[in-house]
């Protein structure tokens, strides 16, 4: 019964929103077709603008599509002066679009939502008091949520037709030539901002310091910037870099670690010219150490890490363990800095990196992807997006993307604090289970069924025990208890693609 | 058993539950403030009420700040602040163990 | 003779906190020790009794044995530490501070009082002595042996040493003469022997040489302060694949000999003694809990 009315909203939801439903984790060779942005020409005199407010006069008008990167997370200074100047101008019905949301951008876009400002949101994520706020109903049309390489495919497509794009960096020159290395306010790679450059109608560049002419590396060009700004400061740099950087002592953090490290190494991808993708994070960063040690033991050598990029990742590429860094974002100073100094470090931009409508992207490539979840199921699927009150909390980032890798592994506690992290269902389907492949937790390991070589090959692991999914929902179930449902609304406030485009799973509105 | 005064047991840690046991007119009346209360309210309130009838204690004021405690430590939690909202810390109530 | 089980690694858990608590089992300890003693303040000895007997009552600690540190016998606190651990079924009360055969006698008495009130079985619940004066050291042998409840001693070097004028030093040397006092009576009184913490967790190097030498010395094992130190003491303790290999070769002998009903074992044609058994047995049981065999007892290891 509840499942069959969940499936009639579901199908309402396909046609209301003109959507295929998500079938397979499989893109297939399909054609597609990709848009142009528009060009105002010139040959690249006055792009200098006094303000942000002339600028943003210049630009935005109601009704349009503006987008961010979210490369100083939460040392973002630029989302904020621009969100109060359109504001302030009582600009209304604009759909916001940037690469994600962090925490400092919380409030103005909600006075933003509550102004009339902003009428629709697509991004990777969103927390805090935001992620409350949406999931209460405050936006009237639902968020789409989109992973990092979903949104490159977006974009290309034209299902996200940027206006103006308002892109913060720590140096450009008078032409808008730009990189993310140099300056006060330095997160190294641009590579999901490197997708709006190129496809906005409109580029204005934000900086707080303009250089020499001609700016290089430029990883944004100026054949595709309209205007730059210069404001007083673009970032804090302390608040750039997560503190992912140090190790965590916690022993459970390092027992999970430990043992994903033994999955991979016991696996058959773990070979010389391997590829790897960790996140950031306490036990993402334990699990490169011992990750390195072992490939030290084996005399085994990487040929690529993708993804976010952390310091103990380009320690492995200093060392000479990892021969090539491909790399969309840094998490740390010691990440970004590296940037600089190894010619191994590639930046990358977020097609190549994971976009599902290419002549090939990174993610394709890659052996073995270690990722998060907030909750998995019993089929495997994995949630990374809503928590346990229902209340959005999560980004997908490259969650899916990076899952299409050949062993995906789920590293994550089985409870945390009285929450179970392996359930039943999941309240919101973001990584189909199809893509997992095996779950790491501190009491054992559960593989996907349908990979009986990782069974076989995984099973005699000394210290690894091997579960079933469903023996390790029934052990967190034991130990916290059975948690009662959540009641959500019948209304939809976000929608979560999967990337490629189809339909995967809606959130509710949650019922306090 | 009677209240004799206010009294606490547990703290605000992860996976704890700060319980604060003071007198009540009629009833047991718990406050509780928790990031799991819409899962395992309901549960969290039943284990406290529970502890507190172990211990014949009818009338009770409870605030209840948890950090994501199991059931047996909202026990033991409640259990502690209740001997000693009794004054019976050091003359346990051997039955409650 | 009690079955000999293995006791490499006791954990202590900080018996007030709800997080170690309910984490202790996932670290493959093959004894957690939950601490009435220093690790809780005087003013929750109260409530961490009530935690750790909910927690021993309804959470799984695996194959564990499970150990609860009671206060000594000079507070106030060790009489309802003793009532309440065994009302909770605890299967081994650590006493510290113990100098003497009486002051295991006593809790031997006050064991089986607290058995009897709660309607236990008699004898069920065991008895270990922590050494930690050098009073403690030279009775250890009559400490060994003051009740066949007695399961084990174990040294804490802390006290000890300073009680004899000193401190710990890298090398060990001041604890020497305990280390083999109380390896000797436990030995000869058939229980286990417990080295003493290791309480710096940066100097790992220190820490493998420490268990090492213990394990040369025929400990059975340590007790330990961090989960991070469980696999560094199984690995030293771990057999070599040569030790398996000849430890299963004695293993088959044994049930050759028992298959043909013959009670002399031989092995290419040479009687095999006692002893060589026994520490047959042994690696294989050590062999096992290292995971270091399949079912068949063929070894998995690299």
């Amino acid at each position: 019964m509840e499942n069959k009315k969940k499936q009639t909203n579901f199908d309402e939801v396909l046609s209301e929103y003109q959507y295929e439903p998500f079938r397979s984790t499989k893109i297939g060779n399909p054609i597609v077709q990709r848009v142009a942005p528009r060009v105002h020409v010139t040959t690249g005199e006055n792009k200098i603008v006094k303000s942000l407010k002339e600028v943003v006069k210049k630009t935005v008008h109601d009704g349009m599509t503006i987008s961010f990167h979210h490369h100083f997370r939460n040392g973002d200074f630029v989302f904020n002066q621009v969100m109060r100047i359109i504001l302030d101008e009582e600009i209304k019905g604009l759909t916001l679009a940037p690469s994600s949301l962090t925490g400092v951008m919380n409030e103005l876009v909600i006075e933003a939502i509550k102004a009339g400002t902003i009428t629709n949101i697509t991004s990777s994520g969103m927390r805090g008091s935001l992620g409350d706020f949406i999931s209460h109903g405050g936006l009237k049309k639902p968020v789409i949520f989109r992973s990092h390489g979903n949104r490159a495919r977006a974009i290309e497509h034209g299902d996200i037709k940027i206006d103006v794009a308002f892109l913060g960096v720590p140096n450009s020159d008078e032409l808008g030539n730009a990189n993310g290395m140099h300056g006060e306010a330095v997160f190294g790679s641009l590579g999901y901002a490197l997708m709006d450059a190129q496809y906005a109608d409109k580029v204005v560049l934000i900086t707080d310091n303009i250089v020499d002419y001609p700016n290089t590396p430029a990883s944004i060009k100026q054949t595709q910037v309209d205007y730059i700004v210069k404001v007083d400061r673009v970032g804090d740099p302390n608040k750039i870099g997560s503190d992912a950087t140090r190790f965590t002592k916690d022993p459970k953090e390092l027992k999970i670690a430990k043992t994903v490290n033994d999955v991979i190494v016991n696996s058959k991808y773990f070979k010389n010219d391997f590829s790897f993708q960790t996140g950031s994070g306490g036990a993402a960063l334990a699990v490169t150490r011992y990750l390195r040690q072992a490939m030290i033991d084996n005399q085994i050598k990487a040929s690529f890490a993708l993804g976010g990029i952390t310091k103990p990742t380009t320690d492995l590429l200093k060392e000479g363990l990892i021969k090539k860094v491909m790399d969309v974002q840094d998490f740390d100073k010691g990440a970004a800095e590296a940037m600089q100094s190894e010619e191994n470090q590639q930046e990358i931009d977020a097609s190549w990196y994971a976009d599902p409508d290419n002549k090939g992207a990174m993610v394709d490539q890659l052996d073995v992807a270690i990722l998060s979840a907030l909750e998995i199921d019993t089929n495997f699927n994995v949630n990374v997006m809503s928590g346990s009150d229902g209340v959005i909390r999560g980004a997908i980032g490259g969650h899916q993307d990076a899952g299409t890798a050949k062993m995906t592994i789920i590293s994550a506690p089985l409870v945390r604090g009285r929450i179970a992290t392996v359930v039943p269902k999941v309240t919101t389907v973001v990584t189909p289970g199809e893509s997992i492949d095996v779950l790491v937790t501190e009491y054992g390991v559960a593989i996907n069924p349908k990979r009986q070589d990782l069974i076989e090959q995984l099973s005699n692991i000394p210290n690894v025990p091997i579960y079933t999914i469903e023996q390790l929902q029934e052990l967190a179930e034991q130990k916290v208890g059975t948690p009662e449902p959540l009641e959500f609304t019948d209304r939809n406030v976000a929608l979560v693609e999967y990337r490629d485009g189809t339909l995967i799973d809606t959130i509710k509105e949650i019922k306090d | 058993m009677e209240i004799k005064s206010t009294a606490m047991a547990g703290t605000l840690e992860s996976s704890d539950i700060q319980i604060t046991i003071s007198s009540n007119k009629s009833g047991i009346q718990i406050d509780l403030n928790s990031d799991v209360a819409k899962i395992f309210g309901k549960q969290i309130k039943k284990v406290i009420i529970e502890s507190l009838n172990a211990l014949e204690i009818k009338n009770a004021k409870v605030k209840a700040v948890d950090q994501g405690a199991l059931d047996c430590v909202i026990r033991a939690r409640t259990l502690a602040a209740a001997q000693r909202a009794t004054h019976t810390a050091e003359e346990p109530e051997w039955e409650v163990f | 003779m009690r079955e000999e089980r293995l006791r490499r690694t006791m954990m202590f858990v900080p018996g007030n906190n709800p997080a170690m608590i309910k984490d202790a089992g996932i670290y493959g300890a093959d004894s957690i020790m939950f601490d009435l003693e220093d690790a809780v303040s005087l003013a929750e000895k109260d409530a961490a009794r009530f935690l750790i007997s909910e927690a021993i009552k309804t959470q799984d600690y695996g194959e564990a044995e499970l150990v609860v540190r009671v206060n000594g016998q000079d507070t106030p606190y060790y009489h309802n530490d003793v009532l309440a651990m065994v009302k909770a079924g605890i299967e081994v009360i650590r006493l510290p501070k113990v100098e003497s055969a009486e002051m295991i006698k006593q809790l031997e008495q006050d064991t089986l009082v607290a058995e009897k009130k709660f309607g236990k079985e008699i004898g069920s619940t065991h008895l270990m002595a922590a050494i930690e004066s050098a009073k403690g050291v030279l009775n250890a042998p009559e400490i060994a042996t003051a009740s066949s409840r007695m399961i084990g001693i174990a040294l804490s070097a802390e006290d000890y040493t300073t009680d004899m004028k000193t401190h710990r030093y890298p090398d060990g040397a001041e604890l020497e003469f305990a280390r083999n006092m109380i390896l000797h009576a436990a030995r000869a009184a058939g229980i286990a022997a417990f080295d003493t913490v290791f309480t710096n967790m940066d100097d790992v190097e220190g820490f493998y040489r420490e268990t090492r030498y213990i394990h040369q010395l025929g400990f059975d094992g340590k007790s330990l302060v961090n989960p991070r130190q469980i696999p560094m003491v199984n690995e030293v303790y771990a057999p070599t694949k040569t030790e398996i290999e000849k430890a299963r070769d004695v293993i088959f002998a044994i049930e050759e000999a028992h298959a043909k009903g013959s009670g002399v074992i031989s092995m290419n044609g040479q009687m095999v003694d006692k002893p060589v058994v026994l520490r047959a047995q042994r690696v294989m049981r050590l062999a096992v809990a290292s995971n270091l065999i399949d079912k068949e007892g063929n070894y998995l290891g690299k």
